[in-house]
């Protein structure tokens, strides 16, 4: 069974490595900042007794006041997964750095999140919007965007 | 150079057809020959077509077309009707005259073929002493035609079509004549109808391992199953006739049937005893022999998948080449050295060798991987 | 040309446009294919041919009313994909689905992963070139299901028959012997089909050793389903994280060692005969009952947020749901299941031929309807 990993474990060992980037802890999500999500994202994948290697998928919702930015990530050795959690505030100009340098599986689905709701990944190696043409205006999932 | 004499046994009812039959002209001999010939491909064609669709169909666990006319034997004539009422398009960027030249060069020397292959005992259109070798240097000329089209296209597909196509013919063209020139030893002759009237048993037993490349390598020049990667219509659409329609196509088309039903025709002649055989007559023995082999074809195609490029030049130089080499060496050593051995005991020996070789090369060669680093 | 000339002879590398249209790649993809001459160099895929806009669309429909857009998803695998769907809308709203329904639910998603691995094994061996004869031989397997599958539904495509809370209709009388006779006859015509394929030289030397995807590099694109199993990594939910009630089963997870194309096409041929074990087990255990939990069909699952995943027929197919309490959802993801498998392409076509290029990818099975969603 896919244990979710309860977010207390987690947060204690994060909070210990770096602290001040676990914002928030739900029940079993982790939410962190974002410029603190890289270094985050690399001790959970890269740390022995975590090593969350996979990541299963990366998605984007629009809470009308900010842009949570969700990820999961699953331990295959240890069968277990844990929920990571960012924000972006303000709707101009939201943008997070590119987790393309750990896992290539963001990489498309990055694109995604850019081409269908506006979000820009810094360092990701080809930030084209993926689905919809050149020229598009407008970011199609955001719950603001009337055709 | 001691020459087997096989026509000891003279059983031949068949009549011979002196070569200015029907009138005492050599112009009547040719017309009455030209019309059969053009007539003969055209309705082998469409007879292939059928054959083609409706033997894949089957052993597809499907009907093939059964609507057109009984058993669907109007379906050549319903392609051939859809084909010409098409729209002739041309590519803009297409080099226009090479672009209409091209199907005229591939089809004309695959009529050519059929003026020295006997329907009967002298019954062809020239008895040339050297109907072998004719047939061989003609055959490449089609070639040409093929890359015409794919270069004319101004379509990097068909570009890509054209040069693999090249690269299979040329590589092929050694196995081809060589298992030929093994035929042309055991019969003594390059002439189509000398060939047959020596073959009191059929060659494919006398040649069982040249009966094997020369279709192999038969199948590989008329681009078909399983090296028919020049027209490979799940990769580059369809190579180098990509561009072409109406009846340019159907040109083509007609290339690929009419060049399969004379590479039969061939493999007939050569390899199964032409037009001998009991009560019916012979050219009826003729025609159903072309057509058995034609649906070994058929079924080939329908069995394997294809080759790679590379597979497929791998294929021909170290494969069928040192085999056909093989066997040609071992025929010559029958034919010069050992001729009371012919016909039986070099019918079993050839057999045996057949066997041995393929199985031993087929252990060594691995048709490999082909990663280039990048 | 001196002889030192022609070896180095400097080659121009051209970009060909492989697609939207083309007989052989499984829907509307696009590739620009970099070649120099018949060696690819690289390649950029090009989406968004069948981008429809499911997810947005979701945030209009109801719960219940978003199932038949679920169908259109991996189109080739209609049933699991409802299957998905309604295990997030009920574990999001707690509801328990009653005994006959899971039961169904597991008979009906396995012969759907025999449905599709039976399309994704023919069409790989068609682009390999074998003009149509195995596609066509498992093809006819293939309606034998779709017969099955008209009995209970009515539709043979896009199906519709899951519901929130158990499965739309009953099963008729005549579908349990009928699904006993289709067991018997497609396993001896699975062994047939391999005692076909499984040593056919040329299919040998086009799949073995072709498009190797390394086990790491799954890991780290985030693969899952087939490919993954062929890379090596014994990962399967129904028995890593079992859904539904998997658990009760027993069956195995086949696994390949190189990870080349070869591999990928044992590892769904043994899938379909696990798939008929379970099957079997699941229909000799099948008790009555009701079918559907009591739920009403404009549920509202009270404000949350949820993500169930599948082992669907390509792969991890999962669904993260976000609801406020209202009749549709407030933000629904489908984690594109063919999307993340294509993300290692590029390593594995690099250095290939263009026949291999096709291979390649119709061996990773995807559908352009998960892709571009």
């Amino acid at each position: 069974m896919t244990v979710a990993l309860s977010s207390r474990e987690i947060v204690s060992q994060l909070g210990g490595k770096f602290p001040g980037a676990v914002a928030e802890a739900g029940k079993d999500s982790v939410l962190v900042k974002g410029d603190a999500l890289t270094q985050v994202a690399r001790y959970l994948k890269e740390t022995d007794g975590l090593k969350f290697e996979y990541l299963n998928y990366i998605t984007a919702v629009d809470y009308y006041s900010y842009f949570e930015v969700v990820y999961q990530l699953t331990s295959l050795d240890h069968n277990r997964s844990v929920i990571l959690k960012t924000r972006c505030y303000g709707r101009a100009n939201p943008s997070l750095p590119s987790l393309t340098g750990l896992w290539q599986g963001a990489d498309f689905q990055e694109r995604e999140i850019y081409d269908l709701m506006g979000i820009k990944f810094e360092g990701h190696p080809n930030l084209k919007r993926i689905f919809l043409w050149e020229g598009f205006e407008g970011y199609p999932l955001r719950k603001d965007w009337n055709r | 150079m001691a020459i087997v004499d096989l026509t000891f046994n003279s059983r031949l009812p068949m009549q011979v057809v002196p070569p200015d039959w029907p009138g005492n002209n050599y112009w009547w001999h040719w017309l009455f020959f030209t019309v059969v010939l053009i007539a003969f491909v055209l309705m082998m064609v469409m007879g292939a077509i059928y054959i083609e669709r409706r033997g894949l169909g089957r052993m597809q666990s499907r009907l093939g077309p059964n609507r057109t006319g009984p058993f669907g034997l109007l379906q050549p004539v319903a392609d051939a009707v859809k084909v010409l009422l098409k729209e002739n398009i041309v590519p803009d960027s297409a080099d226009k005259v090479v672009h209409w030249l091209a199907p005229v060069v591939a089809f004309a020397p695959v009529v050519m073929i059929f003026a020295v292959v006997p329907f009967q005992n002298g019954a062809l259109l020239a008895d040339l002493n050297i109907g072998i070798l004719y047939i061989v240097a003609i055959s490449s000329v089609s070639t040409v035609g093929v890359f015409m089209a794919g270069w004319s296209s101004g379509n990097k597909y068909s570009l890509l079509g054209a040069m693999r196509n090249m690269a299979a013919v040329v590589s092929y063209e050694l196995p081809l004549v060589l298992s030929i020139v093994g035929v042309v030893l055991a019969a003594g002759s390059l002439s189509l109808n000398q060939i047959v009237l020596t073959q009191n048993i059929p060659f494919i037993l006398l040649q069982p391992l040249g009966f094997l490349i020369f279709f192999a390598a038969a199948c590989a020049e008329i681009n078909r199953s399983p090296f028919d990667l020049m027209e490979a219509d799940s990769e580059i659409v369809a190579g180098f006739h990509t561009e072409y329609s109406g009846m340019k196509f159907a040109m083509f088309y007609l290339v690929e049937y009419a060049e399969a039903i004379a590479m039969s025709a061939i493999i007939t002649t050569l390899f199964l005893g032409g037009w001998r055989g009991p009560w019916l007559p012979p050219w009826l023995w003729f025609i159903i022999k072309t057509l058995i082999v034609f649906f070994v074809m058929v079924w080939t195609r329908t069995t394997l998948p294809r080759v790679r490029i590379d597979q497929l030049m791998a294929l021909a130089w170290k494969f069928l080449l040192p085999l056909a080499l093989i066997n040609l060496f071992i025929t010559a050593i029958q034919v010069l050295v050992w001729p009371q051995a012919l016909p039986w005991l070099a019918v079993i020996i050839n057999i045996a060798v057949m066997f041995v070789l393929v199985i031993i090369w087929s252990r060594l060669f691995r048709l490999g991987w082909g990663r280039v680093e990048v | 040309m001196t002889t030192e000339q022609l070896m180095t002879l400097k080659t121009e590398p051209f970009v060909v446009n492989i697609g939207p249209v083309h007989p052989s790649t499984h829907g509307v993809y696009r590739m620009r294919v970099t070649l120099d001459g018949e060696v690819v160099l690289d390649i950029e895929p090009v989406f968004g041919y069948l981008h429809r806009g499911i997810e947005k669309l979701a945030e209009e429909r109801t719960y219940t009313g978003f199932i038949p857009l679920t169908d259109r998803l991996d189109y080739m695998s209609a049933m699991s994909n409802n299957l998905g769907y309604c295990l997030a809308v009920e574990k999001l709203a707690g509801i328990k689905v009653p005994e006959r329904a899971e039961y169904l639910r597991v008979i009906i998603a396995e012969l759907q992963r025999i449905a599709n691995h039976c399309i994704a094994v023919g069409a790989m061996l068609n682009d390999a070139g074998a003009f149509f004869t195995p596609f066509l031989y498992l093809f006819r397997e293939r309606e034998k299901i779709y017969d099955l599958f008209e009995m209970l539904c009515g539709q043979r495509l896009t199906y519709n028959y899951m519901r929130i809370g158990g499965v739309g209709q009953d099963i008729p009388a005549e579908f349990l012997p009928a699904l006993a006779k289709f067991i018997q006859k497609i396993r001896r015509f699975i062994s047939e089909y391999e005692f076909f394929l499984k040593q056919n030289e040329i299919l040998l030397a086009r799949a073995k050793g072709v498009g190797v995807l390394p086990k790491e590099l799954a890991i780290n694109c985030g693969i899952s389903g087939p490919v993954a199993r062929a890379s090596g990594i014994k990962w399967d939910l129904r028995k890593a994280d079992p859904y539904s009630i998997y658990d009760r089963f027993e069956f195995d997870i086949p696994t390949g060692e190189n990870g080349d194309c070869y591999d990928r096409y044992r590892v769904r041929i043994e899938e379909m005969t696990q798939s008929l074990r379970i099957i079997e087990q699941a229909s000799k255990q099948i008790p009555g009952g009701p079918i559907r939990a009591d739920v009403p069909h404009l549920i509202r699952p009270p404000a949350g947020e949820v993500y169930a995943h599948i082992e669907a027929p390509k792969g991890e197919l999962g669904f993260y749901i976000v609801s406020d309490n209202s009749i549709a959802p407030y933000r629904c993801h489908v984690r594109p299941t063919s999307l993340i498998n294509l993300a290692a392409l590029r390593q594995m076509v690099r250095g290939w031929k263009v026949a291999d290029l096709i291979i390649i990818f119709g061996s990773i099975d995807i559908t352009m309807g998960e892709v571009d969603r």
